[in-house]
C-alpha cells in the first residue's frame, strides 16, 4: 500500500516536472528576434506586367519536374500576405508532396531583410521595394493585388471622398460628415485592430501610421462590416473581396473599387504583394518552381480566394 | 479476499492521480504564466508597463501601458456586479421565498437556460440590439462602449448568483423565520432581516462566482465594448484585460515584444484573479467565524 502511494507520488511529480519543463522550453526560443516593419507609399505595381506574361510560357516544364522537386521552401515577411501563401503554398505542396513550404508571419521589413541576408529563400513584402532596397540587389516580383475598399452606411450620402478627405477623417481633423458633403453626423471611424494586414495597408497607403483616432478595433473584416453596417456614422476598410451591399463603397478620388481599376492601378488604396529575390543569385529548383506557379494563371482563383486582387 | 485488496489499492491509486492531474495543471499554468509573462515587463519595466496610460503595440515607437485595460476590467466588473447582484439577489429572494411553486418552475428553468447560453451569442445579441439601442437612446455618434459591456457582463452574471444565493435561502432553517414572523415581524423584513443574513456566504460565493465570471469573459466585451485602448468612460470605446490579449495575439509574431507583452496581460490577469477570489475567500472565513 505505502510502495504503490510512493510510487504514484513519484510518477505524478515526474509528469508535473515535464509538463512544466516543455512549458518553460517553449518559452525560452521566443524571447528573440523582434520585428520591426517598414511602411512605405504605394502607389500602383509596375513589375506585374511583365512576370505574368513570362511565366504561361514555363508551365510545361514545371510539370515535367514534377517527380524531382523535394526540399524545403522558407519564406517570411507580411502579415498581410500569409492568407494567400497560404493557400497558394497548401496547392503547390499538394501538387509536390515532397516540398515543404513554411512562412513565418512577420512584416515586410523581416520579409525583405530575410531575403536580402538568405534565411528566407523567398521573402513577402506587402509594399513595394524602396531605391535604396533595389540599389542592394533585391527584384521584387509581383504576384497579386490588394485593394482596401473605404465603406460606410448605405444611409450615408457621401458618395466619393479624395485621399486627402480620408487622411482628415482617419486622424480626427474632421469630426462631421457635413465637411464633406456628407449629413450633419459626427464621424466614426471602425478599424481593425494593431497588427492586421488590413489596418497597415490602410495605414500607411493613406499616410495615418499610428495617427488613426479608432471608435472600434475590431478583429475581423466580417465584424468591421456588421459594426459599419449597424451605424450611419461609421466609415471603415476593408479588403476589396468582402465588400458586399449591406454598406456602401465610396469612390477615391472619382475611381470605383474594383479588380479592373485595382489592376490598372487608377484606384489608389492598393498595394502590391510582392516575392524578394536577390538579383543574379539562383533560386533553388522548388522556390522558382514555386515562384513560376504563384504568378501563373492557375493560381488566380487561389489568390482571389484569399481575398487578393490577381494580376491581370 | 485478495483480488479485492488488489482492486483496492489499484482504484485509490487512479484517483490520487486523477487529484493530481487537476494540480498538476494549476501548477504548470502558473509556472507557464510566470515564465512567460516576466520577460515583457522586465523589458517595459514593471512600473511603465503597469501605470502607463497609452497601448501602441505596432506604433514606430511602441508604448506598452495597461493601465486603461485595468481600470476598464475594474470598472466592467464593479459595474457588473453593482447591476447584477441586487437583481440576481431578488431573483433569488423571489425563487426561494415569495413565488408559488408553479411560478417558480417557470422561472428557474429560463434562469438555468441563461447559464447555458454561449458568450458569443451574448455579444451578438448586444452587438445587434444593445449597442444601436444605447446610441440611440443616449444620442451617441457610436454604442459600442463601458456600458454595453457593463450591461452583457451584469446579464451573464445572473445565473451564478441567481442559482447560488438560490440554494442558500433554501438551506436557512425553517425555524429562524417562523421565529421571526412569530416576534411580529413581516415577511418582507423577516427576508431581509434574517434569512438574507443566514445565507450570506452562499450569496458571497455567488457574487465571487460572477466576478469570475466577468472579470475573465472575453468573447462577448469584444464584441460589444469597441475594443480601444482608452482609458475607461462610461460612453467611450474600451478594452478589457481578456480583450487586449485575445484581440492582438493572433498577429503578435513570435518572440515579438508585443506577443510577450500580450502574455505579461494574461499574467496580470491571472493576478488579479488569484486576488480576488483569497480577499473573498478571506470575506467567507469571516463571515463563519462570527
Amino acid at each position: 500500500m505505502k510502495l504503490k502511494k510512493v510510487a504514484a507520488i513519484f510518477a505524478a511529480c515526474v509528469m508535473g516536472m515535464s509538463m512544466v519543463a516543455c512549458g518553460g522550453n517553449d518559452t525560452g526560443s521566443t524571447d528573440s528576434g523582434e520585428t520591426t516593419e517598414t511602411t512605405e507609399n504605394t502607389d500602383s505595381a509596375e513589375s506585374s506586367d511583365d512576370s505574368a506574361a513570362a511565366e504561361t510560357t514555363e508551365e510545361p516544364t514545371e510539370e515535367a519536374a514534377a517527380e524531382d522537386l523535394s526540399g524545403a521552401i522558407a519564406t517570411g515577411g507580411s502579415t498581410s500576405v500569409e492568407d494567400v501563401i497560404g493557400s497558394l503554398s497548401e496547392a503547390f505542396m499538394e501538387e509536390y508532396p515532397d516540398v515543404d513550404i513554411t512562412y513565418d508571419p512577420n512584416g515586410s521589413g523581416a520579409g525583405i531583410t530575410g531575403a536580402s541576408d538568405g534565411t528566407y529563400d523567398l521573402g513577402l513584402s506587402s509594399r513595394d521595394l524602396t531605391d535604396e532596397e533595389t540599389g542592394q540587389g533585391l527584384v521584387a516580383t509581383t504576384f497579386a493585388l490588394d485593394g482596401i475598399a473605404i465603406v460606410v452606411h448605405p444611409d450615408n450620402t457621401v458618395t466619393d471622398l479624395t485621399l486627402d478627405n480620408i487622411k482628415a477623417l482617419a486622424t480626427g481633423e474632421i469630426t462631421n460628415w457635413s465637411e464633406v458633403g456628407g449629413p450633419d453626423a459626427p464621424v466614426v471611424l471602425v478599424g481593425r485592430e494593431a497588427g492586421s494586414g488590413t489596418r497597415d495597408g490602410f495605414e500607411s497607403i493613406v499616410g495615418v501610421e499610428d495617427a488613426c483616432v479608432y471608435e472600434q478595433e475590431l478583429t475581423s473584416t466580417g465584424a468591421v462590416m456588421a459594426a459599419v453596417a449597424a451605424n450611419p456614422n461609421a466609415f471603415g476598410y476593408v479588403s476589396l473581396s468582402a465588400v458586399d451591399d449591406t454598406v456602401k463603397m465610396v469612390t477615391v478620388d472619382g475611381v470605383e473599387a474594383s479588380e479592373a481599376t485595382v489592376q490598372d492601378g487608377s484606384y489608389k488604396i492598393q498595394r502590391p504583394f510582392i516575392f524578394v529575390t536577390k538579383d543574379g543569385e539562383e533560386l533553388s529548383a522548388q522556390a522558382q518552381a514555386f515562384v513560376d506557379f504563384a504568378t501563373s494563371d492557375a493560381a488566380s482563383d487561389l489568390i482571389a480566394g484569399a481575398g487578393a486582387v490577381p494580376l491581370a | 479476499m485478495k483480488v479485492k485488496n488488489i482492486i483496492e489499492r489499484v482504484m485509490n491509486t487512479v484517483f490520487f492521480v486523477c487529484g493530481i492531474i487537476s494540480i498538476a495543471a494549476v501548477l504548470m499554468i502558473t509556472v507557464y504564466m510566470i515564465i512567460a509573462g516576466i520577460p515583457a515587463i522586465r523589458e517595459v519595466g514593471l512600473i511603465d508597463f503597469l501605470f502607463g496610460t497609452v497601448w501602441a503595440s505596432t506604433a514606430a515607437e511602441p508604448k506598452f501601458g495597461i493601465l486603461p485595460f485595468i481600470m476598464t476590467s475594474v470598472w466592467g466588473t464593479l459595474g457588473a456586479i453593482i447591476i447584477g447582484v441586487p437583481i440576481g439577489l431578488m431573483t433569488a429572494v423571489f425563487l426561494s421565498k415569495i413565488a408559488p411553486p408553479k411560478l417558480a418552475g417557470i422561472v428557474r428553468p429560463a434562469v438555468e437556460l441563461l447559464a447555458g447560453i454561449p458568450s458569443v451569442v451574448y455579444g451578438l445579441v448586444g452587438m445587434m440590439v444593445l449597442v444601436p439601442g444605447i446610441m440611440n437612446l443616449f444620442n451617441l455618434k457610436s454604442g459600442s462602449c463601458l456600458l454595453a459591456a457593463i450591461l452583457v457582463l451584469a446579464i451573464m452574471i445572473l445565473p451564478s448568483i441567481i442559482s447560488v444565493s438560490e440554494t442558500a435561502l433554501n438551506a436557512v432553517p425553517r425555524e429562524y423565520e417562523e421565529a421571526s414572523l412569530g416576534l411580529g415581524a413581516t415577511w418582507i423584513e423577516t427576508i431581509f432581516k434574517v434569512s438574507i443574513p443566514a445565507a450570506k456566504s452562499g450569496i458571497v460565493t455567488g457574487v465571487v462566482l460572477g466576478v469570475g465570471r466577468a472579470i475573465g469573459e472575453a468573447m462577448a466585451v469584444m464584441m460589444v465594448a469597441g475594443n480601444v485602448a482608452n482609458m475607461p468612460g462610461l460612453f467611450t470605446s474600451v478594452r478589457f484585460l481578456t480583450t487586449a490579449i485575445a484581440s492582438e495575439m493572433s498577429y503578435a509574431a513570435d518572440g515579438s515584444l508585443q506577443r510577450n507583452a500580450l502574455f505579461s496581460i494574461g499574467l496580470v490577469l491571472f493576478i488579479f484573479i488569484m486576488i480576488i477570489n483569497g480577499l473573498l475567500g478571506l470575506v467567507l472565513k469571516k463571515g463563519e467565524e462570527k
